[in-house]
Formats: C-alpha cells, structure tokens, sequence
C-alpha cells in the first residue's frame, strides 16, 4: 500500500537524479570542449567548411520562413489595426516583432531541425562506428576536432542568417503592404521608424549567438552520447530537436526578462 | 618494454567484463587473444591504448602507466600505437588517401609532399596502390579492412593492434589480411595484439595465444600447445563444439553452486 503511494515520488526521484546527472555530463563535456580551444591546430582547419555548411547553407530555407513570415506579419497587423488604430502601424509591427522575436526565434528553431539534428545524427553515426575512437587513437583530440569548430562556426554564423532573415522578413512585410493592403512606401516606412531602437538589432544579435550556441552544443552532446546502431541515431537526432527547441524558447524567455 | 596488462578488471553497470586479466606481450611477437564474440575482447584492445580505464588494475606500455597518462604523454603513447578496427572505422566524408595521411597531419615535420609520399606506400604495403582516391564507401569489406591497416601503419608504430581483423571476410580475403599482419611482424618489426575468433586466422598468425573466458586469460600458449591442450572450454572453442565449451562452463558453475 505504502508503496504504490511512494511509488510516484520515487520515479520522479529518479528521473530528477538522471536529470542532474546528465546536466554534469554535459557541463563536463562543454568545459572540456572550452579547454580544446587552445589546440587551435586542429579545430582552425574546420572552421570555415563548418561556417559554410552551418551558415551559408541554411540561409535559403531561414530566408524562405522569414519571407511567408513578413508576408503574414503584414496581413495580420493590417487585419488587427482596422479602424481605430493607423495603418502604418503596420510598420511598427511588422519591424518590431521580425526584429525582437520572430526573426532571431524562428530562424533557430529551423536550425536546430537543420542543422542540430544534421550534427546530431553525423556525430552519432561517427560515434557508433568507431569513427570517434578512430580520431582518438590517432592522436586527435575529439572535441577540438568535432565539436569546437562546430560551436564556433554557428556562434559567428547564426547572428548573420538571423540579420538576413529579419532584413528579408520586413521587406516582405513591406512589399505585401505596398501590394495587398494598399499602403505607400513612406506609410510602412513611418512606421518601421516610429519605435525603432538600434538596440533591438543588438538584442537579436546577443540571442541569436545563444541560439547558436546552444543548437550545436546539444546537437554535438548528444551525437557523442549516441550508442546503439541506426536507432540510436535516430534517437539521438530527435532528442537533439526537442531539447534545443525547449532550451531556445527557455532562452528567449530569459534574455527578454534581462536584457529588456 | 613491451605492452603489460596485470589483474585488469572492468566492469560496465551490473556486467563485469574483465575479472582480473593478466596478460604479457613482448617486443616483436605477434599475440593473440581469442575468446566468443561478446567476451571482452575489444574492451581489453581499447585499455591498452587508453579509450577505457580498467577499474582497477595496470595497463603498462613500455613501461608507462596508460590510464595515468594525459595530454602530450598519451599524444605521444598513442603515435606508438596503430589500432585496425573491427569494421575500419575509416572516416566517410575523406578519401582513402586522406584517411591513411589523417595521422600524419599532426606529427611534426610532416609536410603535404612527404604524407603524399607515405600515404602511397602504406598503399602499396596493403596492395591498395591506386585506390587512394576512392571513398570508404567505393570499397570492398576487405579493401575496406586494409584500408584500416595502412591508416594504421602510416606514423610508423612499434605496436599494432587488430580488432577482429578477419570478422565477416571470405576466406581467401582472411589470409590475405593474416599475410599482412605477418608482414607487419616480419618486415617491420612491429608487436602485434590481435583479438579475433577466428582460430584458423589465429594459429596462422600469432606466436602465442591467449584464450579469454570469464573475463580471465584461461590459458596462454604457442599455437601447438594450444592445439594440444586439454582443457575442455579451449578444445571447445577451438573444436567449435558447443557441446564441449559449454558443458565445461555448466560444470564448473555447478562446482562453484555445491562449493
């Protein structure tokens, strides 16, 4: 009897244990990978490949969201405004919310599908076959290797697709505007510049540097916590989404509090 | 000199994988360890060159102590020793040729040209001359498998060692692999550990085999003293008799039950 009633809190226990385990484990992988920093001979030659393959190659499908993303921002503002409030007010919205939120949030949550669980499942794979313990017995060291280049590249990478994303969202907005809602340049333009603070670009550029970070830092933990064969990459690549979606709208949430 | 494995125990969660294993190679022999596929085999390869640290126990090469060793230390410990893989482990986004020069890029004094030059060779060696443009994917299991070796020999190691070098190949691709690794010995005088289950592969190239059972070395001998030997789970193993390995593990847990 007493059991099954303890049975609840001992689950939750345990859980709560394996949490903070894991968050050790990943402190310790993240503090080595911070000490790997100084063999800049290995990880340097995989910087620019992994800049490329990280920010050069998500810039279409960030920009793809970003444009639908203006093109409904517009609709909707011009839909919620009618009346009362004026239309170029339109401009406000559209530019505030692509440039505090939905630019630097959107774009990471589509790159932790792209690129968090890409990273995920080739460090996962590399890990099952041996590939890893390969880079060990000659002499790499793994995280310099692997993981380092990788963090590095999306932390310098992300703000620019961010920049572009955002920039590409309002011209959107603004090109719907001009076309759908029957609005003219200088009305959108009016209101883009009613509350524009140059500090929202810097907010969006310190968030979308977490983003970064955070992406392929859960995406490189759990690539090389991966074991099993094909199903455990699998696993691995899920998990690396779900976990960096959840830490992402964490994120969001902190840097709002503090930094606004 | 030489590699010194001395009561190594290791165990993973519940599952004790080695219980005490005592095990010596020398300078220039070729050692094998044979035992059933999920016995420990490749955990006691990955101790010697400091993947896994044993529990308790030592794990000497050439006198260094390889779980205390860090940084440069084990840099340079790993440089003396070439590991072949179970399935190669050849990474898949580099060509074969970048993959065998891979070990060579961080040695000191090694420029594009003198890798190129090695790289060649090592090819060569393996009979894969030619086929250093080719992707892991464009080979064969045992092309694949020399692959692995020349990636392994490239820095020029004093010891190697061999993961289930033979597992999966036909059998003429079996000796092909088991010359090499006798080439290895004779031409470059390197020390070799090979775990395999493969006996006939084992007989062909070890100076001396040592039977891992239990987590233990159950018995240790040169290739004739092993086909002698009358122990039942060796003679089993060795037999491919079920009947035999089996029934002699039943009887001494039996033993151990009445005990």
């Amino acid at each position: 009897m007493i059991e099954s009633v303890l049975r609840p809190f001992s689950t939750l226990g345990v859980r709560f244990l394996a949490l903070l385990e894991e968050l050790g484990r990943a402190a310790t992988l993240f503090a080595a990978a911070f000490r790997s920093l100084r063999n800049a001979g290995v990880w340097f030659p995989n910087l620019l490949p992994e800049m490329a393959r990280i920010g050069v190659a998500s810039v279409p499908i960030a920009l793809f969201i970003a444009t639908f993303t203006g093109i409904v921002m517009s609709l909707q503002a011009s839909y919620t405004l009618t009346g009362a409030i004026p239309v170029y007010f339109v401009g406000t919205l559209v530019g505030k919310t692509m440039i505090l939120e939905l630019g630097p949030v959107l774009t990471a949550l589509t790159l932790a599908g792209r690129v968090g669980a890409n990273i995920s499942a080739e460090l996962g794979t590399m890990r099952v076959t041996e590939q890893v313990d390969a880079l060990e017995t000659l002499a790499y060291d793994p995280l310099a290797y692997l993981v380092v280049p990788r963090i590095l590249a999306a932390v310098l990478m992300f703000p620019i697709v961010v920049l572009l994303a955002m920039t590409i969202g309002i011209a959107s907005g603004w090109v719907t505007a001009l076309q759908l809602l029957d609005m003219s340049s200088p009305e959108f333009v009016k209101g883009l510049r009613l509350f524009f603070d140059p500090w929202d670009v810097w907010f969006a550029v310190i968030k979308s540097v977490s983003f970064g970070a955070i992406v392929t830092g859960v995406g490189c933990y759990c690539g090389l916590r991966t074991e099993g064969g094909a199903e455990g990459v699998g696993r691995s690549a899920t998990r690396t989404v779900v976990v960096a979606s959840m830490l992402i709208l964490c994120l969001d949430a902190f840097w709002a509090a503090v930094l606004l | 000199m030489g590699i010194h494995l001395r009561e190594v125990r290791k165990s993973f969660g519940p599952r004790d994988v080695l219980r005490g294993f005592t095990l010596r190679v020398t300078d220039g022999e070729t050692a094998a360890i044979v035992g059933p596929s999920g016995s420990g085999k490749s955990v006691l390869l990955k101790h010697v060159v400091g993947l896994l640290t044993p529990d308790s126990g030592s794990v000497t090469v050439d006198g260094a102590a390889v779980p205390e060793l860090k940084g440069r230390a084990l840099v340079r410990l790993r440089r003396r020793i070439g590991y072949v893989f179970q399935f190669a482990a050849l990474f898949d986004s580099m060509t074969v040729a970048e993959n065998v020069g891979m070990g060579l890029r961080r040695m000191p004094g090694w420029d594009r040209r003198r890798i190129r030059a090695r790289t060649e060779d090592c090819l060569a060696l393996v009979e894969l001359a030619g086929m250093g443009d080719r992707y892991p994917a464009q080979l064969s299991g045992g092309q694949r498998k020399r692959a692995g070796l020349a990636r392994a020999i490239a820095p020029s190691p004093r010891y190697l060692l061999y993961d289930e070098p033979t597992t999966g190949l036909d059998p003429v691709t079996t000796a092909v692999i088991d010359r090499l690794i006798l080439r290895m010995r004779d031409e470059l005088g390197v020390t070799g550990l090979v775990v395999t289950h493969d006996m006939t592969s084992a007989f062909r190239v070890a100076d001396r085999i040592t039977m891992l059972h239990e987590g233990k070395a159950r018995f240790t001998g040169t290739p004739a003293e092993v086909r002698a030997a009358a122990d039942p789970v060796l003679r089993g193993f060795v037999e491919g008799n079920p009947d035999l390995y089996f029934g002699a593990g039943r009887a001494r847990s039996e033993d151990r039950a009445e005990r």
